[in-house]
């Protein structure tokens, strides 16, 4: 198994992990108890999403390591698809909602 | 809870059920006591992490499943032949929809074709195993775990009964309240894991271990398929995880993200699962779509026409089967421009397809076609699935689709590509690779009848279902009124289910036969293959090869052919130690574990799903510091190996 390359105990992962399960406490936390408008509570459990997915990369996923040309296609092309689910689906199901209001 | 609600009661089709799964339970374990076979099962079988093995377990447990689906299958045609039978209620009716689709899906389809990959495609890349077997053992296990859970629900608690897409409402608590629901959310889940697990370690695996010398383009097409499939996998999987994960939350835990109510968007739903289903059909058909490249070109005794198109080809589908979700729910009310846009997508995604149908039509043309039930198989694929392309171009028509939506055109469209697809494919698979894994051939002549009563009967029973959307019949209804007109059609259909069934018996009959009075093939290549997979012996030795193969160009074992060098000459050959992976029992503990885990969700006893989770973190614990060194095959072993799989050859 790959190991951090400078000890031998995976601190990376450690650190990632509980990073990982703070920030989705946190972000529990605010959209249930906390009384922050409907919009504010999404732009900050996005942006904690993010974050989140950010340190999985660095923590878990070896961004680092890659090789130039393959990394950089393989996360261009996550970055297409995730764009694509989640623009699409806002597209659609607010043209979904819209329409069923008229 | 009651012990009458514990196990479903009062129909005597499910007590049925329940004497013969009880009398093959007993059967099974007075077999393996009375010849003393539990330590071989679990040496040989559970434990192991050698890919050929676990490809055949999948594909025992995708036919296992193949027979169930089809069970429930032959009482929908049952059902629907004559007008206002009332052999099935509709509630029953419901539950058989629900588990034929879903069982037909992900736990036949998709494991049959995996299970092909594990046999053939580290074969045919040069590879000692895949880049993780313990993984690999972690992906069939919690599939089979998965699988299982799903397939106890008609006896124990109940059976979901939302179909396969289960929307909600109707899949929510109110409309759907008891077990059967959560079945289907656990189920999924479990062999969910599987499956986003075979995805990543078939990539690496085609991404880093082919043998020297076999660059990207001179991958077999059964690879690439494979390879691009993977790709799927890894991006649409996760959708359906958390998709899946979020209306456990709603049902069992009261969230409401899918809820009417509270601020839920019901619609959001088929959205997600969409997004993962488009794909999914995609991870079915592409392997499907290698299989016929390997068959017919091997057949056609030729290369395959246009290798560089296939390639281009899988990887557009690959793109735009991203693109194309919404035409699911065109109906569903979402406004032009969307709907015009996804429209547009979808008949997009016919033009690569329909490139490849080209590309194996010039492939026969003018080759030296040889006719074998695996041929067969593939030539019937080619008009079938255009049948079924086709009508899947009309049903892309946003405003067309109005009209079919949900009526039996639309069944009668992805049985089309489905079983001409993918069935077809696990049939032409079988009978091709059969020899390498078992070292004999099915027999031929079974092999041909059952393949023209199942073709036969395919057609019978789904090319009137067109006109049965066409006369407005809607799909998923338990009975139909005499004056509607529907009878004649679907008793023509019920007959050619019955044609199928009898195809699948004489399948399954074909391989007790075979293994009866087949002889042995007395080469590797009883075919004569083109790609890595016929350079080996049959059955293949536990480590694949002796020595990795040197690869200098597209289909290498018919260039090594032609050059004349066609052995491995074990006593001249410098051979090396062979480093190879040791058996694990973790993962068979850990998916009963997690079987465990799912069963007291499904009934909401969350003792028994904590202290399963618990188990399962420590059989993770467990591997985690497991330093598994794996073993050595020494070089004696090897060349006695050798020496005795390959005397028989001459
Ligand atoms: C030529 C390419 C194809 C096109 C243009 C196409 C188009 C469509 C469309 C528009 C629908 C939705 C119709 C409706 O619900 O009213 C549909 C449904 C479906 N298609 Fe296809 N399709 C194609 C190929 C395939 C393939 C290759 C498969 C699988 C092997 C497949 C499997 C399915 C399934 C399972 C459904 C129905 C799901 C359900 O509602 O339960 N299709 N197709
Ligand atoms: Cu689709």
């Amino acid at each position: 198994m790959t190991q951090n390359s400078h000890s031998n105990f995976p601190w990376n992962h450690v650190i990632g992990f509980i990073l990982s399960i703070a920030l989705t406490l946190l972000s529990v936390w605010i959209a249930l108890y906390t009384s922050l408008s409907i919009t504010a509570i999404i732009w900050i459990i996005v942006s904690l999403a993010i974050i989140q997915a950010g340190i999985q990369l660095f923590m878990f996923m070896h961004i680092r390591e890659g090789e130039g040309g393959a990394q950089v296609f393989t996360m261009v092309y996550s970055a297409i698809i995730g764009v694509i689910i989640v623009a699409g689906t806002i597209w659609v199901i607010n043209s979904m909602m819209h329409s069923m209001s008229m | 809870m009651q012990l009458d609600e514990f196990f479903v009661t009062g129909d005597p089709l499910i007590y049925g059920a329940d004497v013969s799964i009880i009398l093959s339970l007993i059967g099974i374990i007075f077999v393996l006591t009375k010849y003393k076979k539990w330590k071989w099962l679990w040496n040989e079988w559970l434990t192991t992490v050698d890919h050929k093995k676990l490809g055949v377990m999948y594909i025992i447990s995708a036919v296992l499943m193949l027979f169930r689906g089809g069970v429930d299958a032959m009482l929908m045609r049952a059902q629907l032949t004559l007008p206002n039978n009332e052999f099935l209620d509709s509630s029953h009716y419901n539950e058989i929809f629900t588990t034929h689709g879903t069982i037909m899906i992900i736990f036949m389809a998709m494991p049959f074709l995996i299970g092909l990959m594990n046999v053939v495609v580290p074969l045919q890349i040069g590879a000692r195993d895949v880049a993780y077997p313990f993984l690999n053992a972690v992906s069939f296990w919690t599939f089979f775990m998965g699988a299982m859970l799903f397939n106890i629900s008609f006896i124990i608690g109940g059976s979901p009964s939302a179909g396969w897409t289960s929307y909600v409402p109707m899949a929510g608590n109110e409309l759907s309240p008891g077990p059967g629901q959560n079945y289907y959310l656990l189920g999924l889940q479990v062999a969910g894991i599987g499956t986003l697990l075979t995805g990543i370690n078939f990539l690496v695996t085609i991404l880093k271990m082919r043998a020297p010398g076999m660059t990207l383009m001179r991958m077999p097409m059964f690879t690439w398929s494979s390879a691009i499939t993977c790709v799927l996998i890894i991006f649409a999987f996760p959708v359906l995880t958390v998709a899946l994960a979020l209306m456990t939350l709603d049902r069992i835990f009261g969230a409401h993200f899918f809820t009417l109510m509270d601020g839920g968007m019901p619609m959001l739903w088929a959205n997600l699962f969409w997004i993962w289903g488009h794909p999914e059909v995609y991870i079915v058909i592409l392997p499907a779509f290698g299989i016929f490249s390997e068959v017919i070109s091997t057949f056609s005794r030729k290369n395959l026409f246009g290798y560089k198109a296939m390639v281009y080809s899988m990887v557009v589908i690959a793109l735009l089967s991203f693109i194309v979700w919404v035409h699911h729910f065109f109906t569903m009310g979402a406004d032009a421009s969307v709907n015009s846009f996804f429209s547009l997508t979808t008949m997009a995604i016919a033009i690569p397809t329909g490139v490849k149908i080209f590309n194996w039509l010039l492939t026969l043309y003018k080759g030296r076609i040889k006719i074998n039930t695996a041929m067969l198989w593939s030539l019937a694929f080619i008009p079938n699935f255009v049948i079924g392309g086709v009508t899947g171009v009309m049903l892309a028509m946003a405003a067309a689709d109005y009209q079919y939506h949900n009526t039996y055109f639309l069944v009668a469209h992805f049985h089309y590509v489905l079983i001409s697809g993918t069935v077809y494919a696990c049939f032409a698979g079988l009978y091709y690779w059969y020899p390498k894994v078992f070292g004999h051939k099915l027999n031929e002549t079974l092999g041909k009848i059952s393949f023209w009563i199942f073709v036969i009967g395919f057609n019978v029973c789904f090319f009137p279902m067109y006109f049965l959307g066409f006369a407005g019949m809607p799909r998923r209804v338990h009975t139909y009124a005499e004056d509607t007109g529907w009878f004649e059609l679907n008793a023509v259909a019920s007959v050619g289910g019955v044609l199928m069934a009898i195809g699948f018996v004489i399948i399954v009959y074909n391989i007790y036969y075979s293994i009866r009075y087949a002889e042995r093939v007395k080469t590797g290549d009883p075919w004569d293959g083109r790609t890595l997979e016929w350079s080996t012996p049959a059955p293949v030795p536990y480590y694949n090869f002796a020595k990795i193969p040197d690869v200098h160009g597209l289909d290498p074992y018919w260039q090594i052919k032609k050059e004349g060098k066609q052995e491995l000459d074990i006593e001249e050959e410098r051979l090396e130690q062979i480093h190879m992976p040791d058996n694990s029992g973790v993962p068979v503990i850990m998916s009963v574990l997690l079987f465990i885990a799912g069963f007291g969700l499904v009934f909401e006893w969350m003792w028994m799903a904590i202290a399963a989770t618990i188990g399962v973190i420590v059989t993770m614990i467990m591997r985690s510091f497991d330093p598994d060194e794996g073993h050595h095959v020494e070089v004696e072993e090897i060349k006695e190996i050798e020496r005795n799989v390959r005397r028989k050859e001459d």
